[in-house]
């Protein structure tokens, strides 16, 4: 592959992500107060969370065995998440909350079942 | 401290979860990239101008198999697709960012959406959440492109043992989903999401579970909004 070539596959690449992110700001730019466009920024945001977090989990082992970076039991990715959960819910600082979940996830993963 | 400075780090605090996770990731595709022998500058260049996780990877793949442009194109496009219902709801908020709009547009991440969408009040549209919301997005690429950069210069010689620190990701996801559920206390958004994730995780291809679940996500909400709406005629 030319330096050529390469420089037009990533304009390609570019373009074509950067027309699913612009899109909707150009094709609906004058329908932002719409009461459909409200409901959607109030509750989209929340959903797409949610459904980040199951993404995020997809690997967990009962679903699908030997992914990257989870034990063959899953337990790691659990309990982590597990802590994250309880240390948001106690002191509600989402620095500590995803430091102390990443720690934890990172022993277990490296020292417990490495 | 001057102001200019403290804002960039009150930013900087926000983005902090995120460079726990672009950093590696960000690394892992540099060391990915240099897998397919070609100019070590592509790596840094795509995380510049694609600047896109699940996208560059694809393009890692697209490279190695010698895809055509035009198959190239239209990959990138479905793979990102989800991207289209995150600028639905942010409409509102980036209407007169002015000369940083398009710049906020082109780092729309999940990231960086899950951070926006959460840190501040919709109403609050002043010129200072703009440049927040800059500066969110700039900063989240420099921990993409400073990873990159060591995937690509380091190769696999990195003696760090980061193993595990891509979970900093699934930690800020769960906590900005905890944030939004204390903030919108409905339990309808949770519902959904449970919905279409699991289905989309037992019904589609890998490639296409976030697009599937997001969505199958705001069609709920198309349809619980034609079945809940207010007389909007009152209001005219």
């Amino acid at each position: 592959m030319s330096d050529l070539e390469l420089l037009a596959f990533i304009g390609v690449c570019t373009l074509a992500t950067f027309l699913t992110r612009v899109l909707p700001f150009v094709a609906l730019s004058r329908q932002a107060d719409h009461p459909l466009i409200l409901h959607l920024g109030r509750y989209l945001p929340p959903a797409v969370m949610a459904i980040l977090v199951i993404y995020a989990l997809r690997h967990l082992a009962p679903w699908s065995a030997g992914q990257l970076n989870v034990s063959p039991q899953g337990v790691p990715l659990i309990l982590a998440s597990l802590a994250v959960v309880f240390l948001h819910l106690w002191r509600r600082n989402a620095l500590l909350s995803i430091v102390g979940g990443t720690g934890l996830y990172m022993v277990l993963i490296q020292l417990v079942w490495p | 401290m001057s102001p200019a400075l403290h804002s960039w780090r009150h930013a900087a605090i926000q983005t902090l979860p995120v460079m726990f996770g672009y950093l590696p990731l960000g690394a892992a595709f540099g060391v990915l990239y240099m897998q397919l022998g070609l100019p070590w500058w592509g790596a840094p260049l795509m995380s510049l101008f694609i600047y896109a996780g699940a996208g560059q990877f694809l393009a890692v793949t697209l490279l190695a198999n010698h895809a055509g442009l035009v198959e190239v194109a239209v990959a990138s496009f479905m793979l990102n697709s989800r991207h289209l219902f995150y600028g639905l709801s942010l409409l509102k908020r980036f209407r007169g960012a002015g000369w940083r709009k398009p710049y906020m547009i082109f780092s729309l991440t999940d990231e960086t959406y899950s951070l926006l969408t959460s840190q501040a009040r919709q109403q609050d549209l002043g010129v200072a959440t703009h440049r927040l919301a800059a500066r969110i997005g700039a900063l989240n690429q420099l921990w993409w492109v400073l990873g990159t950069l060591l995937g690509t210069l380091a190769g696999a010689t990195l003696n760090i043992d980061g193993r595990g620190l891509d979970f900093a990701l699934t930690a800020l996801f769960i906590v900005l989903t905890l944030e939004q559920a204390a903030r919108l206390r409905q339990a309808l958004p949770f519902l959904i999401a449970l919905t279409t994730g699991l289905g989309a995780i037992l019904l589609l291809p890998e490639r296409h579970l976030l697009l599937g679940a997001i969505g199958a996500a705001s069609l709920l909400l198309l349809v619980h909004y034609r079945l809940h709406r207010q007389p909007q005629e009152a209001r005219t």
